[in-house]
């Protein structure tokens, strides 16, 4: 049996690891989705219907899932973090509830009339209940970051003593919502969605290219969908990855300013210093090294001053305050040091390939050049990844604090789980969310093969054409 | 920093923030087990039918509602967070596989569904559609469990009396499920699904008399025999017959509507009982486990704003899809 806190950690990073995917889709497509309902109700463009239809069957999937696997993150709050849940529920619970009210409710029943809905309802009510259900999917990353940034940078509290327990109560909202972490982690986050969600599309497009050779003047079934497909993708990649680096950039000057020992984490500096080099590549130098995450001694390649050139904005000889020098022992360096590289690689990678595949596109190549489709499709996850290795940075690099300076982590988790109970959840989970993701993959793929749904084009947008239990909204 | 003046110090209005919460909190999950109560109930009936086109007929019933309805579940864990963390956090751990059962349950029955309309094979069908009837009927039951396990301060997995009051939950679901459905079907399947509900609301009564016996036998000190609680074991029963009188006459969206009264009865009992504890297995009480006044009065605030618009919501919901479903309608 596994000790009770480390099953629960290991549970709350299994259970976020898969739900997090899902939020990622639908918060992405959200945006796609109303401009092509936009485009559908105001255009006689059939291709903007067939747009809208596909893209919805795997938007609904990913929500059905996203709320099943959602649910048991906030009942996890409570099952195994009963001690971080009455110490910080003031300032916890609020977000959450709000959330609940504010945006799953608007998301949750706008769904419903904009999957089933598109003969019952009106163009302009239609068109609103995209909105609603974009809004909603926005709005809910709005309350669970100011909750997760408020773990970051926690202000606007004072610590108590109820009874023998730490009590966080909440004596500024105003400073505690607004804290100074949020505007950049949901930046970050919503642009990562919708990247993530464009590569996605950009791949799933350049399979279709790639496999059944469509070319510009194409006009067999399906190709001229692929072909909007991978171009509305594509512009979406060049806008949202350059901006993600640079967004990237700044942000990590913050963690620096504000989480200094995070920082320290990501780039590995263990004794302060300045000139501090950015590793791109780094092994332990002894064998002790490679058991024990917390290498000291790395040896590498790096650019010299590049950490210290990012934690100032500019100088290179910046001083980095290095990890022995906190009162309390650092996070797992080791993953967050790869986490850190894997999450920029990747970065770095949507950005080379965005201007790829624009300059195939001046060129008029873009439908021949078949190692750029492979690309894009081997790239259509990747987004995803990014995001996964990106919130492993922020979470794992905040340990060994739970809420940063106020609670260690150790401390949050229920006083009465048993090691047993822990355990077994967690076996659980892992079977069944494996199970899930089979479950998503297979459905997802389905969808992606069958193509997109064909519309009757002489009836303006009608969808006659589809046979009922094929169609995704009617 | 911010001086927020007598918005910290004064409950707003000079109104008893305290009670309405916990009132808001069984309101929340009234609202659940009504709304997601009927597609549970749904789920149930499934099992009844063979015939492809009906079982297709039954799940693009709850279609559009199901995932809106279940929300008030996740609205009721963060009105409870958010109000009274303590027993948030006190129940939700000390149930611990409880609650997971009940998240296994709402997975399955949430994902059945859509597996359900991915493929049209025999096999395939079949077991997605056992996985539906499953998840709809462990839900309700391992809720109904929850639910007297919190008032009764149990702390094992099960116990009778939760196993007792779990059976009354799935019953009453079945009940919600066949007021739902009388309204959405036409034709021999109307009839058919009319004719179970007289055997789900004997169930549920019965159920309710054995849990209400045991109530006054063994735990007099939750004073059952009080004027409250007999009140609204008076309403259910009036509910009960007002179900049972507009089945047997066909006027089914009547007979709906009398499903409200007995699930908020329902709730309203046991938050009678429990009253003035809001965690009878620790003794804590309402006013023991209540935020402070600046975050109640933020969370007033924000659900007097908010929870207008979601019934605006549901109400654009319902009268989109209002009426029975048309033939060649499908879940997905």
């Amino acid at each position: 049996m596994l000790d009770p806190v480390i099953a629960s950690r290991l549970q709350f990073a299994l259970t976020t690891i898969v739900h997090i995917i899902f939020p990622v889709m639908s918060m992405g497509l959200a945006p796609f989705l109303i401009y092509f309902t936009w485009k559908d109700i105001r255009t006689d463009d059939p291709v903007y219907e067939q747009l809208r239809r596909f893209w919805t069957k795997i938007f609904a999937v990913s929500f059905v899932v996203g709320t099943v696997t959602g649910i048991v993150l906030e009942f996890e709050f409570g099952t195994n973090f009963a001690a971080f849940s009455t110490a910080a529920g003031e300032l916890f619970g609020g977000p959450l509830a709000t959330e609940g009210m504010m945006a799953f409710m608007l998301e949750a029943t706008f769904l419903g009339v904009f999957v089933f809905g598109r003969e019952k309802v009106s163009d302009a009510l239609y068109m609103v209940s995209a909105v609603a259900v974009g809004l909603g999917t926005w709005l809910s990353a709005v309350w669970i970051l100011v909750a997760n940034s408020w773990m970051q940078t926690p202000r606007g509290y004072e610590l108590a003593r109820e009874s023998g327990q730490l009590v966080v109560s909440l004596v500024d909202p105003i400073a505690a919502y607004a804290n100074p972490r949020f505007p950049w982690m949901f930046v970050h986050m919503q642009n990562a969605a919708v990247l993530s969600v464009a590569l996605f599309m950009a791949g799933v497009a350049a399979y279709h290219v790639w496999q059944r050779g469509i070319t510009a003047d194409d006009d067999r079934e399906g190709a001229r969908f692929w072909r909007k497909t991978l171009k509305i993708a594509l512009v979406v990649l060049l806008v949202t990855a350059p901006f993600q680096a640079i967004h990237g950039d700044a942000y990590g000057r913050h963690v620096y300013e504000t989480q200094p020992q995070k920082f320290a984490a990501m780039e590995a500096v263990w004794e302060t210093d300045s000139y501090v080099p950015e590793y791109i590549f780094a092994v332990p130098t002894s064998l002790d090294g490679i058991t024990d995450p917390r290498a000291k001694e790395l040896f590498g390649i790096g650019i010299p001053g590049g950490a210290s050139w990012l934690a100032s904005g500019g100088d290179p000889q910046a001083e980095i305050t290095g990890l022995s020098e906190f009162d309390t022992e650092a996070p797992p360096v080791a993953v967050v040091f790869w986490s850190f590289r894997l999450m920029v690689a990747a970065g770095f990678w949507f950005i080379l390939l965005a201007f790829w595949a624009a300059y195939r596109w001046w060129t008029d190549e873009l439908y021949d050049d078949d190692l750029l489709h492979k690309a894009f499709v081997g790239s259509s996850l990747l987004g995803i990844f990014a995001v996964e290795v990106g919130w492993i940075v922020t979470e794992v690099g905040r340990q060994p604090w739970v809420i940063q300076g106020v609670l260690r982590t150790s401390k949050g988790v229920s006083p009465g789980l048993t090691g047993f109970e822990a355990t077994l959840t967690l076996v659980g989970f892992a079977v069944v969310y494996t199970g899930l993701l089979a479950l998503y993959t297979y459905v997802i793929r389905r969808i992606i093969r069958e193509g997109p749904p064909s519309v009757d084009e002489t009836a303006g947008g009608s969808e006659a054409a589809s046979p009922s239990g094929v169609t995704g909204d009617d | 920093m911010t001086d927020y003046g007598a918005f910290a110090t004064d409950p707003l209005f000079g109104l008893p923030l305290q009670e309405l919460w916990f009132g808001l909190v069984f309101f929340i999950l009234g609202m659940f087990l009504f709304l997601d109560g009927f597609d549970f109930g749904v789920g149930a009936i499934f099992a009844t039918r063979d015939d492809d086109e009906e079982r297709e007929t039954l799940l693009a019933a709850i279609g559009p509602f199901w995932d809106g309805n279940e929300v008030w579940l996740v609205v009721f864990g963060g009105a409870l967070f958010a109000a009274f963390p303590a027993v948030y956090a006190n129940l939700f751990s000390r149930h611990y596989l409880l609650m997971f059962a009940i998240l296994g349950a709402l997975i399955l029955r949430g994902l059945a569904p859509e597996m359900y309309e991915q493929r049209h094979d025999e096999a395939w069908q079949t077991w997605w559609g056992r996985a539906f009837v499953v998840g709809s009927v462990s839900a309700p039951f391992f809720l109904g469990v929850f639910a007297a396990h919190w008032l009764l301060g149990v702390e094992s997995l099960l116990s009778l009396p939760g196993v007792v009051v779990g059976l009354a939950v799935v019953a009453l679901t079945v009940v919600a499920g066949v007021g739902f459905l009388a309204m959405k079907t036409r034709g021999s399947l109307q009839r058919d699904v009319a004719g179970y509900g007289p055997r789900a609301m004997a169930a549920y009564l019965a159920l309710v008399v054995v849990t209400l016996g045991y109530l006054v036998a063994v735990r007099p000190d939750l004073g059952v025999l009080a004027p409250v609680p007999l009140a609204l074991v008076v309403v259910s029963l009036a509910a009960a017959a007002g179900y049972l009188l507009s089945l047997r006459e066909g006027r089914y969206t009547l007979a709906f509507g009398t499903v409200p009264v007995l699930v908020f009865a329902f709730v309203a009992l046991v938050a009678t009982l429990m009253f003035p504890l809001a965690d009878p297995a620790t003794g804590l009480t309402v006013a023991d486990a209540i935020v402070s006044v600046l975050p109640l009065n933020i969370m007033s605030v924000a659900s007097a704003l908010l929870l207008p618009l979601v019934f605006t919501y549901f109400g654009i919901l319902y009268s989109t899809f209002s009426g029975p479903v048309e033939t060649g309608e499908s879940y997905s």
